[in-house]
């Protein structure tokens, strides 16, 4: 049949583009960057310099992977109780109800809100909360992205525990509650344990979410380009400073920002694969 | 199967030739489109002159506030009619480009401080002032220097949170141009850029970024154009100017500060004016373009457009547009000054205009 071959084509045509473009990327990041790692070498990964002003140019993105780093973990920390007792809650406790669902398609609905409105939730709502406790002077910092970030990678961490969870099989439960297992003892003894590489890949991957968020990071995070001096200090982070200052970059300037680009390319595709691994091995 | 693909066939045609119908009727108009990329601090002024303009039976004009930088560089690769930048080309930037470029200043922006703090709204600073808040030695609003020049203000003990831009701006190379040139101490640690190497405070990204963080944050202090801490309704401060006096920002000591000696090819930086009613942070703005317009595929068509959107925009009419978005209007000289290198843009070599 002929439509057959046609279809076979064009799914290898496809396919072929996305591949074909992926490797453009990196092509074209790897050819960005190799300005700035010719002038610095492997001190831009370890320089926390930034510093643009004409003649004394010198470039590292140490702070900026300080501050990736550290909101994207503080952001999974604060995110594992939510999601994880979350995804227990739906694909445990209430599973099959309609608790469960209308649960499952708030926290679905979560994931859908543009990263911009996440933004202008926590400027205008969750910073003057931050300044009203006394915890910040004007509310910008870290500990505000990485709540916001938390709340967005909530989503991701919590509709793939959940389905992992509700795979494990029924007869492993049933057996335990026959031999008198109460349903803590079993959640804990035998769904936990058999889902675990499962909730732990979905927790590697929604970090990598939260690595490569830009925009609600930028509206909160401060913007400053040093390493952030404690949690309630302003930070940046690899996304947020190239969507900032690209627009204006040329020169060794340009090829700094392409090559954090492609630090963060390298370091969420390390994330990732950490998580395909992990999911591989145990699964 | 094969009805499927006559029936797909004929659509396509079918859209291809109303698109071919929609084309040609556009034509019919006549209307000669322009494109325009560059800087984003006149853009509220270019796009209102430029839509009222196009009302007038103009050329529909795109321009794309994507910065000075990258007006520039779309200048460069010839893919603009022209652009638009709040710093000028250096000697060496000027090198780098395929033709001879020409400025034409066309309104006067200025930077104003723009402060947030609460149950004060009137605030005088110096320069030596400026220097301390920026970069971080004075730290707490009620520093004994702040209140010395400020005698009967009532200042909260309170942190000062500077704000600055986060993204390359010609903002920034604007008040760091000042900066540089009042405090020797500024020009060592920061000198002049479109961005700094800051050592204190918060980044927010673009003018409206900082507008709305300022106003969001109490105790906030940061630079930004007039027109949009205007709009917003955020306190500036008056500051001290080469002569000694504290001069409010307003469109007539914007417009004092562009009243001296302009170089033929209107390449000056005008802060710290030494008119002494002239504010000090003030610059030109330039809309750059090639002196030969015939390049590319450039149409001649196109050209003479572009030269007369650029004479209507430093003409009367426009420039009271200018004024109503509150950028000051040009001078005389420099409006004298633009007439003049407009008379020198040739296309093939032929002067556009007569």
């Amino acid at each position: 049949m002929s439509g057959d071959r046609i279809t076979k084509a064009l799914l290898f045509i496809s396919s072929l583009t996305i591949l074909l473009l992926g490797a453009g990327i990196v092509i074209s990041l790897f050819g960005g960057a190799i300005p700035a790692f010719r002038e610095f070498g492997l001190k831009f990964i370890v320089s926390p310099a930034w510093n643009p002003t004409t003649g004394s140019e010198e470039y590292g993105a140490l702070s900026f992977i300080a501050g990736t780093v550290i909101t994207s973990i503080l952001a999974l920390i604060i995110c594992i109780p939510m999601a994880f007792s979350t995804s227990l809650f739906i694909a445990e406790y209430y599973n099959g109800t309609r608790t469960s669902s209308i649960l499952r398609s708030l926290v679905d609905l979560l994931a859908g809100i543009p990263s911009i409105v996440y933004g202008f939730w926590g400027f205008y709502a969750l910073r003057p909360l931050l300044v009203a406790t006394g915890l910040s002077d004007q509310g910008f910092g870290v500990f505000t992205a990485s709540l916001v970030l938390a709340i967005m990678i909530v989503p991701y961490a919590t509709s793939l525990s959940a389905e992992i969870i509700s795979m494990v099989p029924a007869e492993l439960k049933e057996a335990a509650y026959s031999l008198g297992a109460t349903r803590r003892e079993v959640i804990f003894s035998v769904v936990i344990p058999s889902a675990r590489s499962g909730i732990i890949a979905s927790f590697i991957l929604a970090l990598g979410r939260a690595l490569g968020e830009t925009m609600a990071v930028t509206m909160l995070i401060g913007n400053a380009n040093v390493i952030p001096k404690g949690l309630f200090a302003p930070g940046n982070t690899m996304a947020s400073v190239i969507a900032n200052q690209f627009g204006e970059a040329s020169g060794l300037k340009l090829s700094a920002l392409i090559a954090v680009g492609l630090l963060l390319f390298l370091i969420t595709a390390l994330v990732n694969a950490l998580g395909k691994l992990i999911i591989k091995r145990f699964a | 199967m094969k009805n499927r693909v006559i029936f797909l066939m004929v659509a396509v045609a079918l859209i291809l030739a109303s698109c071919g119908g929609g084309g040609s009727q556009a034509g019919k108009q006549k209307q000669v489109t322009l494109s325009a990329a560059g800087a984003t601090f006149p853009q509220p002024f270019y796009n209102l002159a430029f839509k009222k303009y196009n009302e007038a039976g103009g050329p529909l004009i795109n321009y794309g506030g994507i910065g000075s930088g990258g007006g520039i560089k779309s200048l460069r690769d010839q893919i603009v009619d022209f652009a638009a930048t709040d710093a000028f080309l250096s000697d060496a930037e000027l090198a780098e480009m395929p033709g001879n470029v020409v400025h034409i200043p066309t309104c006067i922006g200025a930077v104003v401080i723009a402060f947030n703090l609460p149950g004060v709204t009137e605030l005088k600073l110096t320069p030596e002032l400026l220097e301390g808040i920026f970069l971080g030695n004075i730290k707490m609003w009620n520093d004994p220097k702040l209140l010395a020049v400020n005698p009967g203000l009532v200042m909260p003990d309170m942190e000062i949170t500077v704000v600055y831009r986060s993204d390359g701006s010609g903002t920034t190379h604007i008040f760091s141009d000042y900066m540089s040139k009042v405090s020797p101490v500024w020009n060592a640690q920061l000198g002049t850029g479109k961005a700094l190497n800051w050592p204190a405070g918060i980044g927010a990204k673009g003018n409206p970024g900082v507008a709305g963080t300022l106003s969001q944050t109490q105790g906030s202090i940061g630079y930004i154009g007039f027109e949009y801490a205007f709009a917003q309704k955020i306190p500036m401060a008056r500051l001290m100017n080469s002569a000694g006096f504290y001069i409010e920002p307003t469109l007539d000591s914007f417009s004092a500060a562009a009243a001296s000696e302009m170089p033929e090819d209107t390449r000056v930086m005008i802060t710290n004016s030494s008119n002494p009613a002239a504010y000090p942070i003030t610059s030109f703005t330039w809309i750059i373009l090639y002196s030969d317009l015939a390049y590319g595929n450039h149409s001649r068509e196109a050209a003479e457009a572009t030269v007369n959107t650029v004479k209507w925009l430093t003409g009367e009419e426009a420039q009271a547009i200018a004024t109503s978005v509150h950028y000051a209007s040009l001078p005389q000289n420099a409006a004298l000054q633009a007439a003049t290198l407009l008379k020198g843009i040739t296309y093939q070599g032929e002067p556009i205009l007569k």
